[in-house]
């Protein structure tokens, strides 16, 4: 194996690990946005590799099951929309019990779904890998990037399109504002319940069809720990990107990565000096550092995390 | 008997008694929805967990962890912080103890106490990094403490695999006799149930909680930086100070739950993928026992028993046991939209005026 193409699978690698992030990313992106913590990105993730595998399981489409996903993401944000944006409930807490409820109920429904099976059976329609032609005859970069499953496509189209709608539309400039200061935003006539509701659920399908890429492009099923800790790295990515779509994407790439470094590293024999587990640490130890302004300074959204009340000063 | 009702229907208690109530019933529908019976399932949990004395002495244990998160939990909650770290804090008290417990050789009167100390300082100092970050930095510590959760994971992945390792094993050695606080005659009672001291560990750190926090001067001041941070530091508390404290204390309780995990029941920590449930379960001990040590004592005495009567279910009635993830998911969710409770609550209240 020479270096170029070593670097061409590492970057491809890269690419396929990121998407899922970057779903769940913007996801969180949407919901911290309009003032809604979201540590549920794990269980909506969860939801959406369930929801992915079950309907395409049966309807033999990955298309119609990536799609259910975002559907069934949306519905179940719902719940943490209700609890903390209208019963104002801590938002930390419902989003620890929407991680609770969605690895429970999951499993649960695989097990009747599949006569006590703990995962679901193998697909064998998933989706496979598209070539967008001239482009992927490039050396190199045309088959690591290039060549790629569709939904890594379709993640990095809706980075572009977050940022459009976030930034440059009327919308987007309300879902933030309700973010950073809700009174203000209500006195401009702005429905602040109703903004949260739709950053939520916006958050909610996204989640949702990150971890319906994971079981539809990686693992071909879903079991208890298909997702596994995504949810929380993507988190990170949120973080660690600034609460920008850009930067979202950037951290994302950045922690695909490091992930995918790992089977070089053991290839190579070079774990004597970069352990494993590390590597995994790497994007939770970074998070810290930049939140506590040792690498740049994160600053997220004034009153996320904060119920709002109408007419509370 | 007055004064039992009393406090059995203030509302405080009300909001947790009624959630755990519709958590159960949420659950029940959810089986009747899977085409299971739920009075049989809920038949057979109580029926495991009462039904002989090993089961019994097997729920004590499986209790037991719960009742250190749950304090952890309560601890930094008292103090206005939010300790989603339980989990993490607990691998490093297993770590602490497991490191002690396998490398020293000591007098059993020295080794478990130190094993069961170092435990629990691995777990305070991992509480105090976040409680650090929140005081100096300003870093929430509800992000801090999701993310040194997995670093604790995998610190301690690393730590096992590549010094204390059991040859050919995804796990370490065996701690040492002397480091075990098994009850070995209280065992044999039940069946060989595993039985450890650090139950009565679990009380005590219970006691002390109720200490610290109401009977010293310390105390006082947590609460009070729990209450109104900017009032507290113009009482001249130091507020950064009790903040770094309260995390220590709390990841002191988690620490010790994971150090006497590993010296009275398993004698060794594997290389794990996921983190401990007791850590995550901690906080719903907590919502449920409203931050006090008697509540978190009962939450964790509920939850124990559905989790370890969860086996009974699938045995007796066939539900997968994953259900009781749903039905501790939910009470957490009804406790947290406590406004969801209090509407009910209005309606049956409302109705009762209308009858009167």
């Amino acid at each position: 194996m020479d270096i170029l193409n070593i670097i061409s699978d590492l970057l491809h690698n890269t690419i396929v690990f990121s998407t899922a992030l970057i779903f769940a990313s913007l996801g969180g992106l949407f919901s911290e946005r309009s003032g809604v913590v979201n540590i549920a990105l794990e269980g909506l993730m969860i939801v959406g590799a369930f929801t992915s595998a079950v309907v395409t399981y049966f309807v033999g489409s990955p298309w119609v099951g990536f799609i259910a996903a975002a559907f069934v993401g949306l519905i179940f944000s719902l719940l943490h929309a209700v609890a903390s944006v209208t019963f104002r409930a801590d938002q930390v807490v419902s989003g620890v019990a929407l991680n609770f409820l969605a690895a429970g109920a999951t499993v649960y429904l695989v097990k009747i779904i599949f006569d006590g099976a703990g995962q679901t059976k193998t697909l064998t329609t998933v989706f496979n890998k598209v070539s967008i032609p001239i482009l992927s005859d490039i050396p190199i970069l045309g088959k690591a990037v290039f060549v790629a499953y569709p939904t890594s496509f379709v993640a990095f189209i809706l980075v572009g399109l977050s940022y459009f709608v976030l930034f440059k539309t009327p919308f987007g400039l309300r879902l933030r504002s309700v973010g950073e200061h809700p009174s203000a935003a209500d006195t401009m006539g702005i429905n602040v319940y109703r903004m949260r509701y739709i950053g939520v659920m916006i958050s909610g399908a996204l989640a949702a069809m990150g971890g319906a890429t994971i079981a539809l492009t990686t693992t071909s099923n879903f079991s208890h720990n298909t997702v596994s800790g995504q949810g929380f790295i993507a988190l990170a990515a949120l973080i660690f990107g600034k609460w920008h779509p850009v930067g979202a994407m950037s951290a994302a790439l950045f922690f695909g990565l490091a992930y995918s470094l790992n089977p070089l590293v053991q290839v190579f024999g070079l774990t004597k000096y970069i352990p494993v587990d590390f590597v995994y640490m790497l994007p939770y130890i970074l998070t810290i550092l930049v939140l506590a302004g040792i690498v740049g300074k994160a600053v997220g959204p004034a009153s996320v995390g904060k119920p709002y009340e109408k007419g509370q000063r | 008997m007055n004064k039992v009702l009393k406090f059995f229907t203030k509302e405080s208690s009300l909001v947790p008694i009624l959630a755990i109530i519709m958590g159960l019933l949420f659950g029940a529908l959810v089986m009747l929805i899977g085409g299971y019976n739920p009075l049989l399932a809920y038949y057979s949990l109580f029926k495991k967990v009462f039904g002989d004395l090993y089961n019994f002495g097997e729920t004590i244990r499986q209790i037991t962890p719960l009742i250190f998160t749950g304090l952890s939990v309560a601890f930094a909650f008292r103090t206005g912080l939010f300790n989603i770290g339980a989990a993490g804090q607990f691998v490093m008290g297993s770590l602490g103890a497991v490191i002690i417990g396998t490398q020293l050789s000591l007098p059993a009167y020295i080794h478990a106490p130190l094993a069961i100390i170092v435990g629990g300082l691995f777990g305070a100092l991992w509480g105090a990094i976040s409680g650090y970050l929140k005081a100096k930095r300003g870093v929430h510590e509800v992000i801090t403490t999701i993310m040194l959760n997995w670093i604790a994971l995998y610190l301690s992945n690393y730590v096992i695999y590549n010094y204390l390792r059991a040859k050919g094993q995804q796990r370490t050695e065996f701690i040492k006799d002397t480091a075990s606080i098994s009850f070995d005659w209280l065992s044999e009672l039940f069946g060989f149930a595993r039985l450890h001291s650090g139950t009565i560990l679990a009380i005590i750190a219970a006691l002390a909680f109720y200490l610290i926090l109401w009977k010293t001067k310390q105390g006082f001041e947590l609460r009070a930086v729990g209450f109104n941070p900017h009032a507290s530091e113009y009482a001249g508390m130091n507020v950064s100070k009790n903040i770094i404290k309260a995390m220590f204390i709390g990841g002191l309780f988690a620490g010790l739950g994971g150090a006497v995990e590993v010296l009275g029941v398993f004698k060794y920590q594997v290389i794990s993928a996921a983190l401990p449930n007791a850590g995550f379960d901690g906080i719903a001990v907590a919502l449920i026992g409203a931050n006090t040590p008697l509540g978190v004592i009962f939450g964790s005495i509920l939850f124990g028993v559905l989790t370890y009567g969860a086996a009974g279910m699938k045995l007796g009635a066939g539900v997968p046991i994953e259900v009781i993830r749903v039905v501790i998911a939910s009470v957490i969710f009804f406790v947290a939209a406590s406004g969801i409770v209090k509407y009910i609550l209005a309606l049956f209240q409302r109705k009762k005026k209308e009858v009167l």
